[in-house]
């Protein structure tokens, strides 16, 4: 009763006022969901494009995929690097059920070392649980073998091929194919500023040297895409579109590898290098420094031990003797200097000295001496060259002086970058007297002028400026740039690159230059000649000149003792030489260190390549005379 | 009455006390939420199967809650209270600490969050506590009033457990603000927690609440850490445009960008692939529930049903608003689940339990009245 009295005392007022209360209420909750729909209308339709671009920049990722490396071949299609599968054994952690216990059967069947494993499991913490993970690179063939038999006991761990860089000729090409290794601080910081960054995402290796550092961009292509969704962990959930990479070109060297072998083969043992151009092209041929290494070393990086091996050899194996090799040039450059001395007239081939093995100039003490104690007796241009007389070119550094001196030498490409195909080059150094104030702070000396006359005292130059010079002289000022690469390799088809070649030389009677090849000639085929030993019997003719460079001052008064001197100071034996003499088609630079004199080290070396060269194609001598009837010019003795 | 009228099939569900009405709209809201978390938990089954198993027990629980008369539920809200408060003392004494917070009370045999107890313990005792004398409540039993809301507010929020204390304070207060509180009061009260909030923040909140404010004031500040989840929330939402991205297709959702996205951020994935018109639906469904819990309530004869039911329909909204406010960014992140449609158990139970109390109420009166 109680109750039913409360209610009705209560009811219609209390009814009242409650459904005033929730009558607002209902305005209060729509109110507010009317607030949360006008937000998420900001965010659905005002905002939409922002919020669907940044849901889109969270799930895809631009991966992308590295181009295959361009293939090097020489002349005649032979493969002189290639891109060789190396197989590295990985793990995927996430899908391994025990890893430990995997591990311990891995070690077991492919002998892992505790190293491998503490790398491994460094590595792994430092990695997502999906993403593979090597536990050995560079895999050996019986390695492969033995997990491929055993792979069904080992889920989640996989065999991976990649690509890399094999030099099948190892230690033969070296120096001028260079080698890639793994982009390094340096190289990012390069490709940076050079905005190469993007093309190289992908790319493991880079050209650190030789060819392969020189013609990078060829080689290396056009980086690929690949667009894929990912999840937040980064894991890849599907490929949505590819932009496939462009592989690099394949590059064709005027390198002929049987030369090439056969330039090591000679230089076996002995320190130097042998440089052979094509004197039409001035294409290479050969360029083979010794010794040598195997870059396939460098690839999958070298070890510390390997490295320092290298790197502290008495040899320097990793020198580039001929294009970074910086030797006196000696009697080499004597041709070059007579030329000099007829064209400007200070000379005719008529103008005969006579040598009684010193000379001295007028005031000074100092006596220079010919290689020859009693000298040569009277001699002219041609004789100068053929015997290599030094007086005589005492005699014309004298007149010539300095300054015509460098400046008709750097014509000859001395002092200069021969702008080979190599960023291993050095420019040597032809002396001047601008270079002697700025080396030394000193004015330059006539004595200075009488040594630079033989081709000594502060002259260096590189066996490439040798070959380059010599080409220079055999094509009558017609220069053409030394060049390793010839063209590119097109679906088998070589497409070759344009001769390069240089403003020609200025020529003022070709009969000079004639007689300074005359010159040349003698000096193989003729009775003094200073290589005639060395030629004797050759089914080609050749010509060419010896030179032997003095690394050790002889006491004014002393003898030059071989064996009282350290091995280092003995003499560089030195040839330069060219075939056929009518119609040349190869030159040849050797130069061999601390091995005596020119003409009976370097020479017979230069010989047994040239042998090599055209026993090879069948050339045959006489044919070749009698087609062209040749006689030598002005064959006077 | 008109009662005379009905069909037959909602006589039959009248007879086991079921509204058809809420029970429908119920229903699909719950299928809804299966599709979501069958979405966002990556197409697994399994999620699934758990949710159904925790949908059954907690409609098995509304049932059993619309069985049980108002009158009952009157006579024992006082001593439902105090065993509540004691639990709850229990737990900031011997409790268990899960996830940084000490919210379970270990029985042994089960682990209970006394805090679930409370949501409903503190409308039923404040409804049946001011519905005693007439209404409007006098100044006096609304201060009473506040110290039962408030007691196990603060008890609660020291666990510290934000949500469920703001849950709990709105459901207290919606009763003494149905119950006819002076407007000048609220306005008067209003002011006390503008006052109250500088306190709040320097010597009730926990670090990482802290944090979890300022980085809702400028989610950016942070995208890796505590701004993660808002920005990350924000753009699935965003992107899911006016269409959304369709059903198993958003992308923040299925690869995993979203954090906790089939629990508390279980509508951000709604929203990213059922766009704004999936949206409007959802919202819709909500407010009817609202507006049927309201209606019932208005309806209901004595004052305790009525302004039991009131609270229970607001405080389902409040979960609603604060739910959605905090995936989309309006609101700081506080551990507030989408009724309905989130995966998880207890507080599904507890909401139900409350629908069976308010279909007790929109039927039971009616046979109360023959």
């Amino acid at each position: 009763m109680a109750r039913k009295r409360q209610t009705i005392r209560d009811h219609s007022a209390e009814a009242n006022l409650f459904a005033r209360r929730a009558f607002f209420s209902m305005f209060f909750v729509v109110g507010f969901l009317s607030l949360i729909l006008v937000n998420l209308y900001h965010l659905q339709v005002t905002q939409f494009e922002d919020y669907q671009t940044r849901s889109n920049g969270n799930r895809i990722k631009v991966l992308p995929i590295a181009p295959n490396r361009g293939l090097i071949f020489d002349r005649n299609g032979v493969i002189l690097a290639e891109n060789r599968p190396v197989f590295s054994l990985e793990i995927i952690p996430e899908e391994v059920e025990d890893l430990e216990a995997t591990l311990e059967q891995l070690a077991t069947l492919m002998s892992l070392t505790e190293d491998e494993i503490y790398d491994f499991n460094q590595s792994r913490k430092r990695q997502r649980r999906f993403k593979p993970l090597s536990i050995r690179n560079q895999l050996s063939e019986s390695d492969v073998a033995l997990f491929s038999a055993n792979q069904h006991k080992f889920t989640g761990v996989h065999i991976e091929a990649r690509l890399s860089r094999y030099y099948p000729f190892k230690d033969t090409l070296t120096h001028m194919l260079g080698y890639v290794a793994r982009i390094n601080r340096r190289d990012l910081e390069r490709l940076r500023e050079t905005e190469q960054e993007a093309n190289y995402a992908a790319t493991h290796d880079i050209g650190k040297q030789g060819v392969e550092k020189y013609h990078e961009t060829t080689l290396h292509g056009q980086v690929g895409y690949q667009q894929v969704e990912v999840n937040n962990q980064g894991r890849i959930i599907r490929v949505l579109d590819v932009q496939p990479p462009v592989p690099g070109s394949d590059i064709v060297l005027n390198i002929d590898i049987e030369l090439q072998q056969r330039a090591k083969q000679e230089l076996a043992g002995r320190r130097g290098s042998v440089v052979i151009t094509d004197t039409r092209t001035g294409g290479v041929l050969a360029l083979y420094s010794s010794p040598s290494y195997d870059p396939n070393l460098f690839v999958h990086g070298i070890s510390q031990k390997d490295y320092s091996e290298l790197l502290n050899s008495p040899y320097s194996p990793l020198l580039n003797r001929a294009t970074q090799g910086r030797y006196p040039p000696a009697s080499t450059i004597k041709p070059h200097l007579a030329l000099v001395g007829l064209e400007d007239e200070i000379i005719t081939p008529e103008t005969v000295i006579k040598d009684t093995g010193t000379y001295q100039l007028k005031n000074v003490s100092h006596v220079w001496r010919d290689w020859k104690r009693w000298g040569h007796g009277e001699v002219d241009v041609v004789k100068s060259v053929e015997v290599s007389c030094d007086v005589f070119y005492y005699d014309l550094a004298f007149k010539l002086g300095i300054d015509r001196i460098h400046e008709s030498m750097t014509e000859f490409g001395f002092g200069e970058f021969t702008g080979i195909d190599l960023h291993e080059e050095s420019r040597a150094i032809l002396p001047s007297r601008g270079w002697k104030r700025a080396r030394f702070n000193e004015p330059w000396y006539i004595g200075d002028t009488i040594s630079v006359g033989i081709g000594q005292g502060y002259w260096n130059a590189t066996p490439l400026q040798l070959a380059q010079s010599l080409n220079f002289l055999i094509n009558k000022g017609q220069r053409h740039v030394p060049r390793l690469i010839k063209g590119y390799m097109v679906e088998g088809e070589v497409q070759d690159l344009p001769i390069e070649m240089k403003s020609p030389m200025v020529v003022k009677n070709e009969e000079n230059w004639d007689l300074i090849l005359d010159s040349l000639y003698g000096t193989v085929n003729r009775e003094h000649g200073t290589a005639r030993t060395a030629f004797e019997n050759t089914n080609y003719t050749s010509a060419g000149k010896t030179g032997t460079a003095q690394l050790f001052t002889v006491a004014q008064d002393a003898e030059y003792d071989e064996d009282a001197i350290s091995e280092y100071l003995r003499d560089n034996a030195m040839y330069v030489g060219y075939a056929p003499y009518v119609n040349p088609e190869i030159s040849i630079a050797v130069t061999i260190e601390n091995a005596g004199g020119g003409g009976s080290n370097a020479a017979p070396l230069a010989r047994n390549v040239m042998d090599f060269y055209f026993e090879r194609s069948g050339y045959n001598e006489i044919a070749t005379i009698t087609a062209a009837a040749h006689e030598p010019v002005n064959a006077n003795e | 009455m008109n009662k005379a009228f009905t069909p037959a099939k909602s006589s039959l569900l009248e007879k086991v006390h079921i509204d058809g009405f809420l029970l429908f709209s119920l229903l699909s809201l719950m299928l809804i939420g299966l599709l979501t978390i069958f979405s966002s938990g990556g197409q697994d089954w399994d999620l699934v199967n758990r949710q159904l198993v925790r949908l059954g027990l907690a409609i098995t629980v509304m049932v059993f809650f619309a069985q049980i008369p108002v009158l009952l539920y009157q006579r024992f809200a006082i001593y439902f209270y105090a065993l509540g408060i004691l639990m709850l003392i229990g737990v900031l004494l011997f409790g268990d600490v899960g996830k940084g917070a000490q919210r379970w009370l270990d029985f042994g045999f089960i682990r209970f969050q006394p805090s679930e107890i409370m949501k409903l313990a503190v409308p039923l005792m404040v409804a049946w506590y001011i519905s005693r004398a007439s209404l409007p409540p006098k100044n006096g039993d609304i201060i009473v009033g506040f110290v039962l809301v408030f007691v196990p507010t603060i008890l609660i929020a020291k666990q510290p457990d934000l949500g469920t204390s703001l849950l709990i304070a709105s459901s207290g207060i919606f009763v003494l603000f149905l119950a006819g509180m002076a407007w000048k009061l609220i306005g008067f009260i209003a002011m006390l927690a503008g006052c109250f909030a500088p306190i709040m923040w320097f010597f009730l909140m926990e670090e990482y609440q802290k944090r979890r404010v300022t980085t809702f004031l400028n989610p950016e500040t942070d995208p890796l850490g505590a701004g993660y989840h808002i920005i990350q929330s924000k753009i699935a939402i965003g992107s899911g445009g006016v269409e959304g991205k369709g059903w198993l297709q958003g992308t923040q959702s299925q690869l995993e960008f979203l954090p906790e996205r089939h629990t508390d951020f279980i509508f951000a994935v709604y929203s990213e692939e059922f766009g704004l018109i999936g949206v409007l639906g959802l919202l819709v469904m909500y407010l009817c529930i609202i507006l049927r819990g309201l209606y019932i309530a208005n309806r209901a004869q004595d004052a305790f049903s009525k302004l039991l039911a009131g609270s229970i329909t607001l405080t389902f909204f409040v979960y609603v608003f604060v739910n959605m406010g905090m995936v989309s960014g309006l609101l700081p992140v506080v551990g507030v689940p989408l009724p309905l449609i989130s995966y998880g158990g207890t507080s599904m139970v507890t909401l139900l339990a409350g629908f069976g109390i308010l279909m007790s109420i929109s039927t039971q009166k009616r046979l109360l009245s023959r």
